[in-house]
């Protein structure tokens, strides 16, 4: 029976409850030194103002209840916000005011209830510290007798075990079960092979350059010296998952003076009286790069400061991206309109496993 | 004519009524008026200004001379420490000047914003004085500048060409190597279409082709509503997204939660 620490032999809190003896275990083969330190057991019990001051009592029993008084005035208070501020529709002040007020309330409503709560049982309840120890995971011989006498039983009337028909097309039905969500989630998996979608965007020669997100196509005179365009492929708007294609076609379209562009020889026509084009997703992990520095005509990602120049064929001159931006070749048209000479020449967006370069 | 006038008076007197033609004699009149007026001031307005223009260019001249020749050159035409300025139009020496970054404290990554160093008129006349050099965007017409434009066009085309830079909800952000995109808050509407038809300092040029004069004040209108609004959520904590937030979360959220836990396992006195 647990008791008091200081040696009163009144029935602790708690002691009416009945408990397990801890059950003797040996220490096995574990080497149990002589000289191990001893449980030295709970402190002595310390008695609490509110245990000796019948004034201090009568204060922390007032605190308690002024602080459920004050939970129960935050709930209404919380209701009365709730109507005396109401949601207007298109003024936004008003959602504000109302989930601010709103908040107040039911925060005043619950964190006094709590503190109370606690404040009642660490200040009032009876304080004593008691030792209880594990029950042993062992059922009595009594108690695993009971249970196997219940299985045998159950086996006996249900006649799980003797009607073996029934027993069998259970398990079968059971096993059968899971059937229909793996045919589920199997859909759940790339219908084709990604990478094919990597591999290819909906820029094709003569698609021309337009503005997003009216999808005007540009003319190479619209774009003056310092300009940056965003652009999409002309017609995404009616392509089936624009989304998806406008995520891998983004482009951003700037103007620069053509002796400032220092080109590859081999990408020389691939730009127009230095208007070039260049994919807008980040090599690194995809964000959109957007960040167009007209002077320094460094462009930067948002997300992890990856920094392209787009002086030098998009080339890294910083942060975590490992493969220049992809370059959409353009030309002019008849009718002195922007398009694109080809698709991308290699995959835009992040590196993937079977990506070579 | 007097005559019947002052007959019709001394009848309408007599019978307590208006003559029938009173009412349309009283509109002609206010018409004839207020027109005349109208007219009169708009074109003694016109005048005025047609008047000042040469004497501005000279005194915009004088005012460039000694305030801006040193980095941008005598003539404007440019030096190794500032642009040159054919063809910046008067909109880039408005923004420029009137926001106070021009002329520049010191030569850094980014000429910060700072109380204007001139009043309208100088700077009008320097603004006059640099569009007579070669033409450039004008100052932007009031039309475009009230904020009464379609907020939901003007939301989508900021995402889109102005988000990346300045923010979603305009409280600007970091460039490269000490540059940064300024925050919107606070910024005249004639200063933001300034900023965008001439892209001042690294800030790219986004021209009436690339996004029209009404695009524009959509955008404008767009970022006067976000000015105007407060936000829904709450407090918008400089709006700087999951880092002010986060911040707030870990240091004050957390905090609390630590404290409690302190306060519910420590011994009652």
């Amino acid at each position: 029976m647990a008791q008091h620490d200081n040696g009163d032999l009144t029935a602790a809190a708690g002691s009416a409850i009945e408990k397990s003896e801890p059950l003797q275990v040996s220490s096995g083969t574990a080497v149990v030194s002589a000289d191990a330190i001893a449980n030295p057991g709970l402190p002595p019990h310390r008695e609490r103002v509110t245990d000796i001051d019948p004034a201090k009592e009568r204060q922390a029993a007032r605190r308690v209840s002024t602080l459920f008084l004050l939970s129960i005035l935050g709930s209404v208070f919380a209701v009365v916000a709730y109507i005396i501020f109401p949601i207007v529709p298109g003024d936004p002040g008003s959602v504000r005011l109302n989930t601010l007020f709103l908040g107040l309330g039911i925060t005043l409503g619950l964190i006094p209830l709590g503190i109370g709560a606690i404040y009642w049982a660490k200040h009032l309840m009876r304080g004593d510290e008691i030792t209880e120890q594990r029950h042993s995971t062992r059922g009595t011989e009594a108690t695993r007798a009971k249970a196997v006498e219940v299985f045998r039983l159950g086996n006996e009337e249900s006649g799980f075990g003797r009607r073996t028909l029934i027993r069998n097309t259970l398990i079968g039905a059971l096993a059968v079960t899971p059937l229909p969500a793996i045919a589920l989630f199997r859909d759940l998996a790339p219908a084709e092979d990604p990478v094919k979608l990597y591999k290819t965007t909906l820029w094709e020669k003569g698609t021309r350059l337009a503005r997003d997100p009216s999808g005007t196509p540009i003319r190479a005179a619209d774009v003056t010296l310092g300009s940056v365009f965003h652009v999409i492929p002309e017609g995404l708007h009616d392509v089936e998952g624009v989304l998806e294609e406008k995520a891998k076609a983004a482009v951003l379209l700037m103007r620069l003076k053509p002796e400032d562009l220092n080109e590859l020889p081999e990408r020389a026509d691939w730009s127009y009286q230095g208007i070039v084009a260049y994919s807008k997703i980040c090599t690194h992990v995809g964000c959109p790069v957007a960040l167009y520095e007209q002077h320094t005509h460094h462009l930067l990602c948002p997300c992890h400061q990856s920094t392209f120049d787009v002086t030098n064929h998009c080339e890294v001159i910083f942060g975590p991206a490992k493969r220049p931006l992809p370059q959409l070749p353009i030309a002019v048209d008849s009718e002195g309109y922007l398009v694109a000479q080809s698709d991308f020449l290699e995959p835009v967006g992040p590196s993937f496993w079977e990506r070579s370069a | 004519m007097a005559k019947k006038t002052s007959t019709s008076v001394h009848r309408t007197k007599a019978a307590g009524r208006r003559h029938p033609l009173a009412s349309v004699a009283l509109i002609l009149v206010g018409l004839v008026t207020t027109g005349g007026a109208y007219a009169m001031f708009s074109t003694t307005a016109t005048a005025e200004t047609a008047a000042v223009t040469q004497a501005t260019v000279e005194e915009g001249q004088a005012l460039f001379a000694a305030n801006c020749a040193t980095c941008h050159g005598m003539n404007a035409e440019g030096t190794d420490d500032g642009p040159s300025l054919y063809g910046v139009g008067a909109a880039s020496v408005d923004f420029q000047v009137s926001t106070g970054r021009m002329p520049m404290a010191f030569q850094g990554p980014q000429a910060a914003k700072k109380p204007a160093q001139f009043g309208e008129e100088q700077i009008n006349a320097m603004a006059a004085y640099v569009a007579s050099l070669a033409p450039g965007p004008a100052i932007p017409d009031d039309v475009y500048l009230q904020g009464d434009g379609d907020l939901a066009a003007g939301g989508e085309l900021f995402r889109i060409n102005c988000a990346m830079c300045h923010n979603v909800a305009g409280a600007g952000g970091a460039l490269t190597e000490g540059k940064y995109a300024p925050p919107l808050d606070g910024v005249k509407p004639v200063h933001i279409y300034e900023a965008m038809i001439t892209g001042p300092q690294n800030m790219p040029v986004f021209n009436d082709m690339n996004i029209t004069p009404e695009e524009k004040a959509d955008i404008i209108s767009y970022l006067t509503y976000l000015e105007e609004n407060p936000s829904p959520g709450g407090f918008g904590l400089g709006n700087l997204g999951p880092v002010s937030e986060g911040l707030f979360i870990w240091i004050f959220g957390l905090g609390a939660v630590v404290a409690f836990t302190v306060w519910i396992a420590a011994r009652a006195n």
